[in-house]
């Protein structure tokens, strides 16, 4: 693993190390002291052609925590706004000696672009409605965690499928280790076709007997463009602990967030028992530092 | 490589280790707040026989914990092949216990010294011992151990290799020669 831009070739094994390494780095996030020297010497910039919050703070803080110097770069206050290319910003601050970028951008490809052009290794901080491989991650790994194992599980998906750079990276990923994926929403927002995954307009087909549920973002604009209804949505996809009655008992229900509470899915239901949205955001940082770990330590200089 | 000696057999492996767990009790007057930890791969099986033999010996427990000393190495930039990273385990609390690191070979000193960084972010310890089975020297920082198994003066090119029945099937330590290229 050179870089990490999505799941294409790669192998179970090569996800079950990562994920090991993980399990080391929440020990890790326990401590007294949250901080190992591993990646001492080593400068990582967060690049972020897109606003986010929570995968920037989650990566820079697995990067300090593990003893990594790191620059952030906002687009939003850069002089993108005066015209400078992506490449270019990317070359300006490979000049001043990074070794990995985290790039996220709003246009798929971006991540793919910049490997041409840095020396540095890249990871995917989420492209377009392309790829997030650092979500899928920490998704797999809370799933474990709740799981024990993903063999011949069912991981239902719901929402807005088609926008989903999430929903794709988990497509990809959670096969690589035996489960098998429903995804579920609106015909609207379905894709054609995604391999690896079960396609069906119907929510209830898609719990049914489900070991784990995982609820998408309704962006604004997908009802703004006219792709669906809020109240229809609310009607039919809405996850609900009615709903959930379908599940496994007590299925986990995970969302990478930010939640639109009583949109998605009844609000409550993301404060209860069930719901593993804090320690997705936990287990984040971990699968971040052991990707930070995974692509640095032992790479050529 | 060739094989060059036997330096102990699992005889005089476990006379040592018991003279090891005698001469800790005897340097901390006791096991009130002491505590072993076994430094991945070959320390944790030692680690566990000399609180093995203290129990024997002394009919308490000492807690033994693990750990892995990875991610503190001092060349974990430099290196061109990353190293597994392993579990830590210490269920307990180090702060105020006399701790005896435990490894298998004394070499150059920098994995003692990167268990002893390791230690100082989980708590802080009343003391560090360390404990090893041999000792072949090529110290490269100003580290020495405590107890001791063997003393072996080796040359650059020679390795020890310490086989442990819990990993390797067998108790024995020796002494190969790597081949000039």
């Amino acid at each position: 693993m050179r870089h990490l831009l999505d799941f294409q070739g790669w192998t179970r094994p090569e996800v079950e190390n990562l994920l090991d390494t993980a399990r080391v780095m929440s020990e890790v996030l326990e401590r007294p002291v949250k901080k190992v020297p591993a990646l001492q010497g080593f400068t990582v910039a967060t690049v972020f052609f897109e606003p986010s919050t929570r995968t920037r703070i989650s990566f820079e803080l697995a990067a300090r925590r593990m003893s990594a110097d790191v620059v952030s770069f906002a687009a939003q206050a850069s002089s993108l706004q005066k015209g400078e290319s992506y490449k270019d910003t990317l070359l300006t601050l490979e000049a001043m000696g990074i070794d990995a970028y985290v790039i996220r951008a709003d246009s798929a490809g971006v991540p793919h672009q910049a490997t041409r052009w840095v020396k540095g290794v890249v990871i995917n901080g989420g492209d377009g409605r392309r790829a997030h491989p650092t979500q899928a991650l920490l998704d797999a790994y809370t799933l474990l965690e709740a799981l024990g194992t993903l063999e011949g599980k069912k991981i239902a998906i719901v929402g807005d499928i088609l926008h989903s750079r999430v929903a794709r990276s988990n497509v990809e990923l959670l096969p690589l280790l035996g489960a098998e994926v429903w995804v579920a929403g609106p015909p609207t927002l379905l894709p054609q076709t995604l391999p690896g995954a079960r396609l069906t307009p119907h929510l209830e087909e898609a719990l049914a007997e489900a070991d784990a549920v995982m609820v998408l973002r309704l962006q604004k604009e997908r009802m703004e463009a006219g792709l669906i209804h809020l109240q229809d949505y609310i009607a039919h996809y809405q996850v609900t602990e009615e709903r959930l009655r379908k599940t496994k008992p007590s299925a986990p229900l995970l969302h990478p967030g930010p939640m639109n509470r009583d949109i998605e899915l009844e609000g409550t239901l993301a404060d209860s028992e069930r719901s593993l949205v804090n320690r997705q955001v936990r287990n984040g940082q971990a699968v971040r530092m052991a990707v930070l770990y995974h692509l640095l330590v032992g790479k050529e200089r | 490589m060739r094989f060059k000696a036997e330096l102990l057999n699992a005889e005089e492996m476990r006379r040592a280790l018991y003279r090891i767990a005698h001469e800790i009790v005897e340097a901390n007057k006791g096991v009130e707040g002491l505590a072993l930890i076994g430094i991945h791969t070959r320390g944790i099986p030692l680690a566990e026989r000399i609180a093995r033999y203290i129990r024997e010996f002394e009919g308490k427990e000492v807690p033994v914990g693990i750990l892995d000393i990875t991610l503190y190495r001092d060349d974990l930039s430099e290196i061109g092949v990353r190293p597994q990273v392993r579990e830590t385990r210490i269920p307990f609390d180090i702060t105020g216990k006399a701790l005896v690191l435990v490894d298998d070979v004394l070499y150059t000193g920098r994995t003692a010294r990167a268990a002893l960084d390791a230690l100082m972010d989980l708590g802080r310890p009343r003391r560090i011992y360390l404990a090893v089975l041999v000792d072949r020297g090529h110290r490269e920082l100003p580290i020495r151990a405590d107890f001791v198994g063997k003393n072996v003066p080796t040359a650059r090119n020679e390795v020890v290799k310490v086989k442990l029945s819990e990993v390797d099937g067998e108790d024995r330590v020796e002494l190969w020669e790597r081949e000039e290229a």
